[in-house]
């Protein structure tokens, strides 16, 4: 077995044993133990509602990763080409990115009311701004070197942006891809914890309020899932793209 | 190898071939970049180059070397004067048949030293066969046979600047422009590297422009050396090297090596503390 199955299996069994230890501290009232929050996962996975409730957060989810790409992206990339914009709106940008999001929920709330469109909407604005700043940095740190070469090898434009500025550009604006999809899952999750009928976030709250520390966890634990295969596979792409 | 030189002098066109390049009254301004003044980068540069020449350009730092190489490349416009290649003034556009190298690695991490090596041939269209010919051949010119499959990432800086040279090679450029490509490697590189270069040249047959900081490399490389003053810059000086067609770094060994040398630094010592001045500014 080769240093990168191995270290990741390893990271794993460290924390399912440090999940393990937490339970033995805090006790059955606050954390259920990893074997425990399994079995419940698997009785859930059984139940209809379950899976309608998780296709509900996908769809959200899904949504909101495929509206934060198409406004972040065309957005970073021409504010980054210009440097005037870029010196205006790159701080303003920055600004969003780094408030709580939560503080913008009343308003999201009284835009779009309850249901799907606000669960999206509070998506969109967790996963918008680390694609577009993500995709300004590609394009600012693009080297001038690489347009000169272009002109020298006699790169038409349209070949110049889709054979070399492009692909130059596209590990850093998948980076920023890979945390904003992360963040629009977030979003997505806390949409449907304060408002929503619903829902993974939905039932968590539901189980927050009986106190079923099961369900939290096995709740928990699926989004964790989720959000693993999703940073997954945008991490196997982006390592393809660097290039070795 | 015997190599024998006559003693550097001061050259107008010792080639008898044909000019090939020809700068005329070429000067330069641009504004700061804070926009608050006019900085006058060239200053009336005249020199003509023949076909199959190597003309290497020393000066003090900040001298304008760089922009004039980007104005006889087509990648800039002087403010006065003109660039003429072939005949066929040389304004704003990189004409047919010039090729450049510069000092940052330029390579394309993402394609591979094969592609990188093919990309300029691919976008213009060349026949599948003609482009497997003309690359294999870069390839084994270059010394990157070993690595023709391998990422840029993978390579040495040296390795690295060779693919940069191969990918303009492969277009078969008859003006080869380099802005100090060896810039950024170790001396011994270097050297390694400066002999490579006079082999490509002499398979060529490619007129070569040099711009370095090494007033060694220039020695050792240029059929003649243009000395730049301190900005704006202009020729103070045209060194004429001698050295036969066939040189390589056992040229150092030469006593006449000293003598050029030494002569270069001698033009280059008050300019060069002039440009120190001016960078303080």
């Amino acid at each position: 077995m080769n240093r990168r199955t191995l270290d990741p299996l390893l990271l794993i069994v460290a924390a399912i044993a440090l999940w393990q230890v937490l339970f033995v501290v805090a006790g059955p009232d606050a954390i259920a133990s990893p074997l425990a929050t399994l079995q419940r996962l698997i009785t859930l996975g059984q139940d209809p509602r379950f899976w309608m409730n998780a296709g509900a957060t996908l769809a959200a989810f899904g949504y909101a990763c495929v509206l934060s790409i198409a406004i972040g992206l065309p957005l970073g990339v021409a504010v980054g080409a210009h440097k005037l914009a870029r010196d205006v709106s790159e701080p303003i940008l920055s600004a969003f990115y780094s408030i709580p999001k939560i503080t913008l929920y009343p308003v999201i709330l009284l835009i779009f009311g309850l249901g799907l469109s606000a669960k999206v909407a509070f998506g969109v604005i967790h996963g918008v701004f680390p694609i577009a700043l993500f995709a300004i940095g590609a394009i600012r740190n693009l080297s001038p070197s690489l347009l000169r070469t272009a002109r020298v090898l006699h790169l038409s434009p349209r070949q110049t942006a889709t054979s070399v500025l492009a692909p130059a550009a596209l590990p850093e604006i998948l980076t920023g891809l890979r945390i904003g999809v992360s963040a629009a899952l977030l979003g997505t999750i806390i949409g449907e914890l304060f408002a929503s009928s619903q829902g993974l976030g939905f039932m968590l709250i539901r189980a927050m309020e009986n106190h079923q520390v099961a369900d939290i966890m096995a709740v928990t634990l699926f989004l964790f899932l989720i959000a693993g295969i999703a940073n997954a596979g945008l991490l196997a792409i982006e390592r393809r793209l660097q290039w070795k | 190898m015997e190599m024998t030189a006559s003693a550097p002098t001061q050259a107008s066109v010792e080639h008898t071939a044909p000019v090939v390049l020809s700068l005329n009254g070429v000067s330069h301004t641009y504004a700061s970049e804070d926009g608050a003044r006019t900085v006058r980068a060239l200053s009336r540069v005249d020199v003509e180059i023949a076909r199959g020449e190597f003309f290497a350009i020393v000066g003090p730092s900040g001298c304008g070397k760089s922009t004039l190489l980007d104005i006889i490349a087509g990648l800039a416009t002087a403010s006065e004067g003109s660039v003429t290649f072939e005949g066929r003034e040389v304004r704003g556009t990189v004409p047919d048949g010039v090729g450049a190298v510069f000092q940052e690695d330029t390579s394309f991490p993402w394609l591979s030293v094969w592609d990188n090596v093919a990309f300029g041939l691919r976008r213009h269209g060349v026949e599948a066969a003609e482009i497997a010919r003309r690359v294999e051949h870069a390839i084994a010119l270059m010394g990157l046979g070993a690595f023709a499959r391998h990422h840029p990432a993978e390579l040495s800086g040296g390795m690295r600047q060779r693919v940069c040279i191969a990918r303009t090679l492969v277009l078969q450029p008859r003006l080869i422009l380099l802005d100090e490509p060896f810039g950024a490697l170790d001396q011994q590189t270097r050297l390694l590297m400066g002999e490579e270069l006079l082999r490509l040249w002499r398979e060529t047959q490619a007129t070569v422009v040099l711009i370095t900081h090494s007033l060694d490399e220039a020695a050792m490389l240029a059929d003649r050396i243009g000395v730049m003053s301190a900005r704006p810059g202009s020729f103070i000086e045209v060194v004429a090297t001698g050295w036969p067609r066939t040189r390589d770094s056992r040229i150092f060994s030469d006593s006449r090596f000293g003598e050029i040398t030494a002569r270069l630094w001698s033009s280059l010592r008050a300019e060069s503390m002039k440009s120190m001045g001016q960078a303080g500014r």
